[in-house]
């Protein structure tokens, strides 16, 4: 079983960027954009050979999936620590090298579309690649140091993405923002891993995810403030994948990072990093399960509920479709962090592991078809507003399929993806707990609803009367929308419970039929009422929200959210903080030397008739002064 | 000539033959012939010193003594260790760099290069020096240039700055001539001779007392030339005032003199008062990491972000130094280095985009992306390594030292730690801003659009600094394990 070829996955994107970062300025654009996608698309069959290879050939042995590590020392810290770098093979990382490689490649395809004649072309699919690389590296990570290293890559990398219009002034502090509100989250995953570290002894996930292991078994034998040091370092670690999930309240980064290029947005901020703080709290999942009985797992579920509602809410007030994506992005994976909060561990208690890993995988897909949907109908009309589109249906109407198939998924209809995966989901949730169980239905009837209020404003609603006449999108286009509608409407009958599990054995997992119904009257209510509002021209929409007084405006403020931080950092830290600092070390510490260098003139000024001019009488005062202090002071000290 | 006396015969060499040249083009070559070598035979170093690490287990390789001031036991005494290798080799590409980058040099170009290359005599001298007073000489020799490279060559108020480097470092120097003594004169403790001998004081057991007194001495005479706060305030207006490659000489290598010292001679002779003052100066280091990078937020001059940015990266090598652990001591030297080619890169970049636009002031600047993209894009790659993103060498030697801090258990340690940890933040917050305003963004003069493009030169100097960076960042197992090796001897003096 010998699975080291699967380095090369992140390798050839990495290759991919090298070449295209240096010899940006020589290679030209088309064939830049073909050395993207003959990369990923290696990578891609790749992918999908070790996942034959692994679910099918060789990875469950006595009816338990292993887990392979191929690694070597990177780095050494002290006799026990050190940072290995290599490649962990188990079924959630071979899962995530097929969403990353899927979504990857199929961005890429778009790209060469949506990107056509931008003048940076080439550093853009150079951006992709090393994205691409560092999510790979990610997945694939071996121990807590390696995912930190990937995880600040991968961070670098979206940043300079979302700032790839640099000269738009909107899009420099959109990607300021999105880098140190998550860099601010992993100084806590950086302390827990330290903490980790220190206290367990490792860093590697295979010896910490251990029932039997010596972390799991001995967390109650350090604690601080009342709970145990791992249980600290859980809630810490679980920062730094809320800040990059974001998560409440380290959210506000994510509707901003709108401002990159769409297949950007598709790629990073709706299907794959940000699902990293997900990844992050399943692959620690034993730990976050045994450990102090699973207090920090329940920190988990109950944030992941609270941002799956407060960002359904936002969502329907957006009119910038990007940023009700961007929410609803941010609503989904607050029910994939629910789900993992509400888990168990043996056979069917898992269901809450396998449906978040099942509902990443279908989310993904559906989530980017609905991005790339989007940037095609930005390509068309120059607009990011729901009030510059309407009847778009007439002119675009693969896109216009594709979009309709991805918002009947994420709304739970039968049959499609969707449906299956938020059904585990509610089906974990109902078994566990009954308040979060609530969240999550209503979060599905509000998904419903602003996800046809973006459907219906987009492609139905008004006729409005375009300068241009809106046309469909290039093949490159819309033919990664075909193939991830096509996923989106079969993934649903792939049998996750068999490959995914936290025990690693494997269940039955079976439609629950009352909860799937209730599920899907929710969401066809939500669909209805949408129909109602928005299909056709009216004011109902307004004197809806007219209903809910200020309370629409807060929603549609978002809460006034990045109001608080802007308070926060730019008054308190930047001002007050750091201007302060600045005064204080001009005034207070420089001014205290600058005294003393004045108080010696005035001294000299009083003294100078000591100077001889003869430099030999300085320097012998200058050596003698300083024997004779030595002298003294060794005298009293050491007699 | 041995392999290490080189060192100090070379510059003094190409010193000698600048004296005899004419005009800065046979200045910049003779310069650049002489560096040249020196990086050659750096190079070549590292690879003897592994070659006689294989067969030789003694704390120092390739000693050599001779007598120098008999009456006071004064020796030439030189050798070195995995760590001293590693900054002999950061100061030949910082100097090769730097004379690339000072390529155009206008006025008095031979005069430039000479005291140019006396610095780095004395950095050289040091870097090799076991003798406490050859050591001590060799730090004037590399301090005393800086005024007039300041004063002569400088920019703004450089008399002023000149005065105040100097005044402040002299200062240090007085105190650290104390320091220096005390160690001296307490090194028959054992009932042998007087010595300035480090291995040998090593092997003394300075009477507690002693150890209590002139370690803060000691420490705080070298550590003013590490920036240690609140001693770091000649710092931003020395590097705002000094000429391109001086900047890059003094943050990149003199800079270090501090920490190495701190390290080489405060602690390793006087460890017990190591272990009684740590707390004290703990507390000023984690303060200096905290402050410097807060300070480097609203400033609005480039040099004097970087200045800032400086004391917050080399507070990080002072608190990594007092953690008193293998670990975090491999992290210090690794962070000595990678700030060395860090800041030298900074200032050089810092050096041509004033160069072009004449202004350093980040507020006039805009949009430099679209007009010198290469430049830019190495400022922001630089911007991303001086914040320790992975893959560059601040990451591996901040990590080295976070780890290390972390095994300390009590709790001043662990919040001093958590102190150091969040400058993390801080750090990402004063380079986007700048990366921000002065490189993205429309572009704001009309005048900026049509600035000259990189030169082979600077192309070159940059490089030169850009790939260590990236070497230790990627591959940094065999530096740290040559510099690991050398720290066993330290730690067992200390535990």
């Amino acid at each position: 079983m010998n699975f080291t070829y699967i380095i090369l996955i992140p390798l050839i994107p990495l290759a991919a960027f090298l070449l295209l970062g240096i010899f940006n300025q020589k290679i030209k654009p088309a064939v830049s954009g073909y050395i993207g996608v003959a990369g990923l698309l290696t990578s891609t069959l790749l992918s999908f050979y070790s996942a034959y290879q692994y679910f099918f050939v060789h990875g469950k042995v006595d009816g338990v999936y292993q887990t392979l590590v191929h690694k070597t020392t990177w780095m050494i810290f002290t006799d026990t620590l050190a940072i290995d770098m290599g490649v962990l093979v188990d079924p959630i990382s071979i899962m995530m090298l097929i969403v990353v490689s899927i979504i990857s490649l199929m961005v890429h395809i778009y790209s060469r579309g949506y990107m056509k004649g931008d003048e940076g072309y080439t550093k853009f699919f150079a951006f992709l690649g090393l994205f691409s690389f560092s999510m790979f590296g990610l997945v694939l990570a071996t121990n807590l140091f390696q995912i930190y290293i990937f995880w600040e890559l991968v961070g670098v990398s979206s940043y300079l993405l979302i700032g790839y219009y640099y000269t738009k002034n909107s899009a420099v502090a959109a990607a300021k923002k999105a880098f140190i509100v998550t860099r601010f989250a992993d100084l806590g995953f950086l302390i827990g891993i330290l903490i980790v570290g220190y206290y367990a002894g490792t860093f590697d996930f295979e010896t910490l995810n251990n029932p039997e292991g010596s972390a799991i078994l001995n967390w109650a034998s350090t604690s601080f403030m009342g709970l145990s040091v791992l249980t600290w370092a859980l809630i810490l670690m679980f920062i730094g994948g809320a800040g990059k999930s974001a998560m409440f309240p380290l959210h506000i980064w994510l509707p901003d990072a709108m401002e990159g290029p769409t297949p950007v947005s598709a790629l990073i901020h709706a299907a794959t990093m940000v699902v990293a703080g997900v990844y992050l709290v399943a692959r620690l999942f034993p730990m976050y399960y045994f450990i102090e009985d699973g207090f920090a797992l329940n920190i988990v579920a109950y944030v992941g509920a609270f941002s799956s509602l407060f960002a359904a809410i936002i969502a329907i007030t957006q009119t910038d479709i990007k940023r009700v994506l961007a929410f609803s992005t941010m609503s989904q994976l607050g029910y994939m962090m629910l789900a993992l909060g509400v888990s168990g561990y043996d056979g069917h208690e898992g269901v809450g592991y396998m449906a978040s890993m099942f509902h990443l995988f279908t989310h993904a897909m559906f989530k980017a078809l609905l991005f790339l949907g989007a940037g095609s109908v930005i390509h068309a009309v120059h607009s990011n507003y729901l009030k510059d589109m309407g009847g778009l249906r007439k002119y675009m109407p693969i896109t216009n399929a594709t979009f309709l198939i991805a918002a009947l998924a994420i709304s739970g209809v039968f049959p499609l993806s969707g449906f299956w995966s938020k059904d585990e989901i509610l089906v974990a949730a109902f078994e566990h707990n009954k308040l979060i169980y609530g969240v999550g239905v209503f979060v599905a009837g509000l998904t419903a609803f602003y996800m046809f209020r973006l459907y219906f404003g987009i492609f139905w609603g008004k006729n409005t009367q375009y300068k241009h006449a809106p046309h469909e999108s290039p093949l490159s286009m819309t033919f990664p929308l075909i193939v991830l509608a096509l996923i989106t409407i079969f993934s649903g009958f792939i049998h996750f419970s068999e490959y995914i599990a936290p025990d690693r054995i494997g269940f039955e997992a079976h439609l629950n039929i009352p909860l799937a119904i209730v599920a899907t009257v929710v969401g066809f209510t939500g669909i209805g009422l949408a129909w109602i509002f928005y299909k056709k021209e009216n004011d109902l929409s307004v004197k809806f929200a007219n209903a809910f007084g200020p309370f629409y405006k807060w929603a549609s403020d978002k809460f006034y959210f990045d109001e608080i931080y802007m308070f926060v950092t730019k008054k308190i830290l930047f001002n007050g903080v750091a201007g302060n600092i600045a005064k204080f070390d001009k005034k207070i510490v420089d001014g205290t030397m600058e005294g003393i260098g004045n108080k010696t003139v005035v001294v000299s000024e009083k003294i100078k008739g000591m100077q001889s001019g003869k430099v030999q009488d300085y320097a012998f005062a200058f050596i003698a002064g300083v024997v004779i202090i030595a002298l003294v002071f060794t005298y009293l000290w050491t007699s | 000539m041995d392999i290490l006396s080189l060192f100090v015969t070379v510059p003094v060499l190409t010193i000698i033959a600048l004296v005899f040249t004419k005009g800065l083009k046979q200045a910049r070559i003779v310069s650049m012939v002489g560096s040249l070598i020196q990086l050659g035979m750096a190079i070549n170093l590292v690879f003897a010193y592994f070659k006689e690490r294989a067969i030789n287990d003694s704390i120092m390789v390739f000693t050599k003594d001779v007598v120098w001031f008999e009456q006071f036991n004064i020796h030439y005494a030189i050798g070195v260790d995995g760590i001293s290798v590693a900054l002999l080799l950061l100061t030949a590409i910082v100097v090769l760099a730097g004379v690339f980058i000072s390529w155009k040099i206008a006025d008095l170009p031979k005069e430039f290069f000479i005291s140019l290359l006396v610095l780095s005599t004395g950095v050289y001298g040091f870097f090799i020096s076991i003798d406490l007073f050859t050591m001590f000489v060799f730090y004037e020799i590399a301090v005393i240039p800086m005024y007039l490279l300041i004063g002569i060559w400088g920019t703004g108020p450089k008399e002023y700055s000149a005065m105040k480097l100097t005044l402040m470092l002299m200062g240090a120097s007085a105190v650290l001539l104390v320091g220096v003594l005390g160690i001296y004169f307490n090194s028959n403790a054992d009932g042998g001779a007087l010595t300035f001998n480090i291995i040998e004081i090593a092997q003394v057991n300075i009477p507690f007392e002693a150890q209590k007194l002139f370690f803060p001495l000691t420490f705080i005479g070298f550590a003013v030339l590490g920036a240690l706060f609140p001693f770091h305030t000649w710092s931003p207006d020395g590097h705002a005032s000094a000429p391109t490659a001086v900047s890059m000489l003094h943050a990149g290598v003199l800079m270090k003199l501090g920490g190495y010292g701190v390290f080489r001679v405060a602690m390793y002779l006087l460890p017990e008062g190591a272990l009684h003052w740590d707390w004290f100066f703990i507390i000023l280091a984690a303060t200096g990491v905290i402050y410097g990078a807060f300070g480097a937020i609203k400033q609005k001059d480039l040099k004097y972000i970087n200045a800032y940015s400086s004391v917050s990266h080399l507070g990080m090598v002072l608190f990594a130094l007092l953690m008193l652990n293998k670990t975090a001591w491999n992290g210090a030297i690794l962070q000595s280095l990678s700030h060395g080619f860090m800041t030298a890169l900074f200032f050089a970049l810092i050096g041509m985009i004033y160069g072009r636009t004449h202004t350093r002031d980040i507020t006039k600047l805009g949009g430099l992306l679209k007009v010198i993209p290469f430049i830019s894009a190495i400022y922001v790659i630089a911007g991303l390594a001086s914040l320790g993103l992975p893959g560059f060498s601040g990451f591996v030697a901040e990590m080295n030292i976070f780890v290390g801090a972390f095994q300390n258990e009590e709790l001043f340690y662990r919040v001093a730690t958590i102190i150091s940890v969040s400058a993390i933040v801080v750090t990402a917050v004063y380079i986007l801003r700048v990366v921000g305003i002065m490189l993205m963004g429309p572009v704001k003069n009309s005048e900026f659009l049509n600035l000259p493009k990189v030169t082979w030169y600077e192309k070159t100097g940059i490089l030169l600094l850009l790939i260590p960076i990236v070497a230790m960042g990627v591959a940094p197992l065999w530096l740290s394990n040559m510099i690991l090796a050398s720290l066993e001897p330290f730690i067992q003096g200390v535990l």
